[in-house]
């Protein structure tokens, strides 16, 4: 039985990653733990987020999952979730500038708040509700999702990736941004698959059957 | 393309039950939240709110369960309100799997608390619930206030002055609620809508009054609400979130119909 561990850093609710984890792998095992040797042990890592990237960051350091994920992400299938895909990224705006972890070279920017759709409608911060994601590649983890599909977003900061090779969807809010991205066995992804209802939970059910190729 | 104008039935829940009559064709259990939450999920609502009634503080804790229990089969966003008070109050919720809590009258009282709260879990989380009565006469410029208890007791607090305030203390979005519609089924008070919604920077989900799909559509596309949040409609069978959607679609409104 293989096991999926979802990093607890005791930034925000897991309950609902786990319950839709184990809705979609139901033989799978789903720990939440924040434990390096159990987390090194599973098969497949998550690492999720939300509030503020500063004190996420500074909970990734304190607890060590940052050396964790360093090693997890040389090794099996990762996924990063909002603050989780942010975390990963060079820098952040937020918090008067923040440094991540320097998994993908990027920054985190945000929106503003003079942001506006192709109509000139202004639009509200945080991007929060169900927006189309452009796949941008043949990604296993868009198995059988089609294509522009909508998932449900929550962030005010977006990910600007330095290398557009590792854009795998993308999404556009007064801009466009990275909605997921991925390299070898990682992908990461701003929204929330969770809580995104059909479109999330294949998306988590092909994270769980994932072999860690990339496209 | 871009973002979707959300559609968000409203629950009532008293003591871990469904009440205000929630009446579907063949449902086993009108009072499980749990079954009343996956017909709405089926039918295509973006989010869920559950209100909780409960009378007693000891029986929340029934309400933390039935989060749980939800949460655990139903993949979209949900948001409780009622009773939350404490920066503990949210916790437990969040922790049970809400996606946000809403804040309301322990707001008015305490608006160090809606602060509190966001610099803790994220202004992502945070809704305030605000309740607002016209309070100008006809032949003049709309007013409106603060008002508690159901729209009873007014504050003295102006509307659009509130909302920035709780905007600026950290609200993520404002979920306004007009107590002069509330129960009238005569459509939301679109100026009142508007004039929210202009003034803040975050989401605004209208409320209170909603009669037909028609006015769901107005709320988005006159009272420039981002989402619009209703009960009775969609509880009686009249209508389901599907044919809202396809309402709101035909007056051109971006819509996820998947």
């Amino acid at each position: 039985m293989q096991t999926i561990a979802i990093i607890d850093y005791g930034m925000g609710n897991l309950h609902s990653a786990a319950k839709a984890f184990e809705h979609v792998a139901g033989n799978a095992k789903i720990i939440v733990t924040h434990e390096a040797e159990k987390i090194l042990k599973a098969d497949r890592v998550v690492l999720p987020g939300v509030g503020a990237i500063r004190d996420c960051i500074a909970e990734i350091k304190r607890l060590g999952v940052d050396k964790v994920v360093a090693e997890c992400i040389q090794s099996k299938p990762f996924l990063g979730v909002c603050v989780g895909m942010q975390a990963l990224m060079s820098f952040s705006e937020e918090n008067n500038g923040t440094e991540c972890l320097n998994f993908f070279s990027g920054e985190v920017k945000f929106f503003g708040t003079n942001l506006h759709d192709s109509h000139g409608e202004r639009l509200k911060i945080p991007h929060m509700g169900w927006n189309q994601v452009q796949q941008k590649s043949n990604h296993p983890l868009w198995r059988d999702i089609k294509q522009s599909s909508r998932f449900y977003f929550v962030h005010s900061y977006y990910v600007q990736a330095a290398e557009q090779s590792v854009v795998q969807g993308e999404c556009e809010y007064g801009l466009p941004f990275a909605a997921a991205i991925g390299r070898d066995n990682v992908f990461a992804v701003q929204f929330h698959p969770e809580k995104s209802a059909h479109a999330g939970l294949q998306l988590l059910q092909n994270f769980s059957q994932w072999n860690g190729d990339g496209v | 393309m871009g973002l979707a104008k959300r559609i968000i039935p409203c629950l009532d829940v008293d003591n871990g039950r469904v009440v205000k009559g929630v009446q579907f064709v063949d449902i086993r259990d009108a009072g499980d939240p749990i079954e009343v939450a996956r017909r709405y999920d089926e039918q295509g609502a973006d989010e869920i709110t559950f209100l909780d009634i409960t009378a007693s503080a000891h029986d929340r804790e029934t309400m933390v369960h039935v989060v749980e229990a939800v949460a655990s089969q139903v993949f979209i966003p949900l948001t409780v309100g009622g009773g939350i008070r404490t920066v503990d109050d949210v916790r437990r919720m969040l922790n049970a799997g809400a996606d946000k809590v809403s804040i309301n009258t322990a707001a008015v009282f305490n608006p160090d608390f809606v602060r509190e709260a966001s610099e803790k879990f994220g202004a992502q989380c945070i809704v305030v619930a605000i309740d607002a009565k016209r309070v100008s006469a006809e032949n003049e410029a709309p007013r409106w206030e603060i008002f508690t208890h159901g729209g009873r007791k007014p504050t003295g607090i102006d509307a659009i002055e509130w909302a920035k305030k709780m905007v600026q203390l950290g609200a993520g979005e404002i979920l306004l609620t007009s107590m002069d519609r509330d129960g009238t089924r005569e459509g939301f008070d679109l100026a009142l809508t508007r004039a929210i919604s202009d003034a803040v920077t975050v989401p605004v989900i209208a409320s209170g009054g909603v009669g037909s799909l028609q006015h769901l559509a107005a709320g988005v596309t006159e009272g420039k609400a981002d989402a619009v949040l209703a009960a009775s409609i969609f509880h009686f069978g009249e209508h389901t979130v599907a044919q809202a959607k396809a309402v709101m679609a035909q007056a051109g409104i971006e819509v996820r119909d998947e």
